[in-house]
C-alpha cells in the first residue's frame, strides 16, 4: 500500500532524513519511532507530498506523491503534527469545508460518519477554538477520515493529551487500523507495542531497525538473563554450567550473580535446586526482560546498536529496574 | 477552479467572522461617503470622477489590509499543511484566496451604488458612461492591487510584514511615474508601469484595451508569483 524507497531530505549540508526505505502492507499499522528531532515529522511530510524529497520516492496505492500528487492525496488521510485547524470555524462547518475541498459526493453523510467515528457529534456546532486539546485532536482525526481513505498518516496523534484522552485516541486508532493502512509516528513506546504490527526505529534520520515489536524484543534480547542474589559469597559460578542451557555465569558483585541462557528451556528450577544443594542461601532470583524502552534506548543511543547490544547502555538515561546497568554487566 | 471556489467560500466566511472585514468596510464606506458629499457640495456637479480618483488612493490602504491575512495566516497556523495535502493545486489556493478578497471588495463597492442613485434622484442628470467605466476601472485596478497583496501575503507568515510589504509595493507603483521627470527617455516606460496612470482613461469614460490588458497582466503576474512563492515554501 505504501512504498518508500531511498527517501532522503537534505537542507544544504544537513541530512535530516537519510535513505529511508520501507513498505507497509494493506491493513498494517506501522509505528514510526524515534527520539525528538530524529526526522519523523520530515518523513511524514514527505510521505504526504507536503515536502518534496531530495531524492527517493514515495508511492501510495500505486500513485507517486510527487508525480501524481492529486491521486496520491486522495488515498491519504493526514493528521499533521500539532493539529492545525481553522479555530474560528465550527466542527461541522470545518468538516463541511474539508468535504467540499475533497469534492465528496454525499457530504452530510460523510461528515456525520466521521464525527461518529471520533465521538464528537455532540460538539458539532461548537467553535473549534473553544474545544479542548483532545477534542481538537479528534477533529483533526475526523478530517483525516472524512473521505474514508485507505491510508492514514498520523504524526504524533497522542501528544499533549491527558491520559484518558490518550486511551481514547489509541482505541480509535486500533479500530481504524483493523481495516486501513496506518502509519503513526511517536516517541511514546508503549503506544507502539500496543498499536503497531511493525516498528521502524529511526535515529538521526536513518533507519536503525524494522521489525515487529515482539521480533524486535526477541532479536535484541538474544540471550535471556537471570539475576541471582545470594547471602553466600563467593560462589563457585562454574557449577552453573552443569545446567543445560546456561551459556554464561558471572558473579558481578559479592552475592550478585548474572546468568545468561540460550533461552532454549526454563532453567530457573534447576538453578534453585543447585543453590539449595550447594547451600548458597538464595535470597532472590529474577528474570530480566528487555523492555521496548530499553531496546529503543540501546538502538538510539549507541554507536553500533545491533551488534553491541550487550556491551553497554546509556546508564543515565536508563531506568535501572528494566535493564541491567553498566556495572552489573561489566 | 471548483476547488478555488471552495477555498474562496471558506475565506469569505472567515472574513465575516473576523472584525477586520467589518472595520475596513466601515472605514471605506465612511471615507468614500464623506468624499462623495464633500465633492458633490463643492463642485455642484452630478459626476463621480472626483470620487473615483480619491477611492483609488484609498485602495492603497485597503488592499494590504484585506489581503495580509490570506496566505500568511495559513502558513503561521500550519493549516496550509492540511490544505496542501488535500487534493488541491497550489494555484487553486492562491486564486481562491484572491477571489475571496475581491468578493469582499465587490460587496463594499455594491454598498456605494447609492451614490449614483442619489445623483439621479436629486435631479442631476449624471453622464452614465463615466460612472460605469469608473466602476469598471476601480474593479480592474483593485484586481491588480489585491493580487499584489495576495503575493506579499504568500512570502511571509507574518501578517504585518505582508501588509507593510504590500503597502510599499503599491505606493512605489503609484509614484513611479514621477521618476519620469528625471529621465525623460524612461518616461513612457515608467508611466506604463505605474498603477494609476492606466486609470485616467476610465475616469474620462473611455475603455482602452491597453489599460485593461495592463491591469489583467499585473493580476496574472502577481498571482503567478504568489503560486511560485507558495511552492517555494518547500525549499525554505
Amino acid at each position: 500500500m505504501i512504498e518508500v524507497v531511498g527517501l532522503t531530505k537534505r537542507y544544504g549540508d544537513v541530512t535530516v532524513v537519510d535513505d529511508v526505505s520501507f513498505t507497509v502492507a494493506r491493513g498494517e499499522v506501522l509505528g514510526f519511532l524515534g527520539p525528538n528531532g530524529a526526522g519523523k515529522t520530515t518523513t511524514m511530510r514527505m510521505l504526504t507530498g507536503y515536502l518534496p524529497a531530495t531524492s527517493g520516492t514515495v508511492t501510495i496505492a500505486g500513485h507517486d506523491v510527487m508525480t501524481d500528487p492529486l491521486n496520491a492525496r486522495r488515498q491519504i488521510g493526514y493528521l499533521p503534527e500539532g493539529v492545525p485547524l481553522y479555530t474560528e470555524m465550527t466542527v461541522s462547518g470545518y468538516l463541511d469545508h474539508m468535504a467540499r475541498l475533497r469534492n465528496l459526493p454525499n457530504r452530510p453523510e460523510a461528515i456525520e460518519r466521521a464525527m461518529e467515528l471520533v465521538h464528537l457529534a455532540y460538539r458539532a456546532h461548537d467553535r473549534i477554538g473553544k474545544l479542548s486539546k483532545g477534542q481538537r485532536q479528534r477533529v483533526g482525526l475526523a478530517q483525516a477520515l472524512l473521505h474514508n481513505p485507505d491510508v492514514l498518516i498520523l504524526d504524533e496523534p497522542t501528544v499533549g493529551l491527558d491520559p484518558r484522552q490518550i486511551i481514547e485516541v489509541r482505541e480509535l486508532i486500533r479500530e481504524l487500523g483493523a481495516t486501513r493502512t496506518v502509519i503513526l509516528s511517536t516517541h511514546i513506546l508503549p503506544e507502539v507495542s500496543m498499536l503497531c504490527n511493525r516498528v521502524v526505529i529511526i535515529k538521526k534520520g536513518a533507519v536503525v531497525a524494522v521489525d515487529t515489536p515482539a521480533g524486535l524484543t526477541a532479536r535484541l534480547q538474544g540471550a535471556e538473563r537471570i539475576e541471582l542474589q545470594t547471602a553466600t559469597s563467593p560462589v563457585d559460578v562454574t557449577r552453573f554450567y552443569s545446567i543445560p542451557g546456561v551459556t554464561n555465569a558471572t558473579e558481578q558483585t559479592p552475592g550478585h550473580i548474572l546468568i545468561e541462557t540460550d533461552s532454549s528451556r526454563e532453567v530457573r528450577p534447576d538453578i534453585a535446586k543447585l543453590a539449595v544443594d550447594a547451600q548458597w542461601n538464595l535470597l532472590e532470583m529474577r528474570k530480566i526482560t528487555l523492555s521496548l524502552e530499553a531496546i529503543f534506548l540501546e538502538l538510539t543511543t549507541q554507536e553500533d546498536p545491533i551488534e553491541n547490544v550487550t556491551e553497554s547502555a546509556d546508564e543515565d538515561a536508563v531506568s535501572t529496574d528494566t535493564i541491567p546497568t553498566e556495572q552489573e554487566r561489566a | 477552479m471548483r476547488t478555488a471556489l471552495v477555498i474562496a467560500r471558506r475565506e469569505i466566511l472567515a472574513y465575516f467572522i473576523s472584525p477586520i472585514a467589518y472595520l475596513v468596510s466601515a472605514m471605506f464606506l465612511l471615507i468614500s461617503g464623506f468624499l462623495f458629499s464633500l465633492i458633490l457640495i463643492q463642485s455642484q456637479q452630478a459626476s463621480m470622477d472626483g470620487l473615483f480618483l480619491n477611492v483609488t488612493v484609498v485602495l492603497i490602504f485597503i488592499a494590504p489590509l484585506l489581503t495580509m491575512r490570506l496566505l500568511a495566516d495559513e502558513q503561521k497556523s500550519g493549516t496550509l499543511e492540511i490544505l496542501l495535502t488535500a487534493p488541491v493545486r497550489d494555484w487553486e489556493v492562491v486564486v481562491g484566496k484572491y477571489l475571496a478578497a475581491m468578493a469582499l471588495f465587490g460587496i463594499m463597492l455594491l454598498c456605494t451604488l447609492y451614490y449614483p442613485i442619489i445623483l439621479w434622484r436629486i435631479g442631476g442628470n449624471p453622464d452614465w458612461g463615466p460612472v460605469l467605466t469608473g466602476y469598471l476601472g476601480i474593479i480592474l485596478l483593485s484586481s491588480a492591487m489585491f493580487a499584489i497583496g495576495t503575493f506579499t501575503s504568500s512570502v511571509t507568515e507574518n501578517q504585518i510584514v505582508a501588509a507593510v510589504l504590500g503597502f510599499g509595493i503599491l505606493l512605489l507603483l503609484w509614484l513611479i511615474d514621477a521618476a519620469g521627470n528625471l529621465a525623460t527617455e524612461a518616461t513612457d516606460v515608467l508611466r506604463y508601469i505605474s498603477l494609476p496612470s492606466h486609470y485616467n482613461d476610465f475616469a474620462r469614460g473611455a475603455i482602452t484595451i491597453e489599460d485593461v490588458v495592463y491591469y489583467l497582466s499585473v493580476t496574472f503576474v502577481a498571482l503567478f508569483l504568489a503560486t511560485r512563492s507558495l511552492e517555494s515554501r518547500r525549499y525554505r
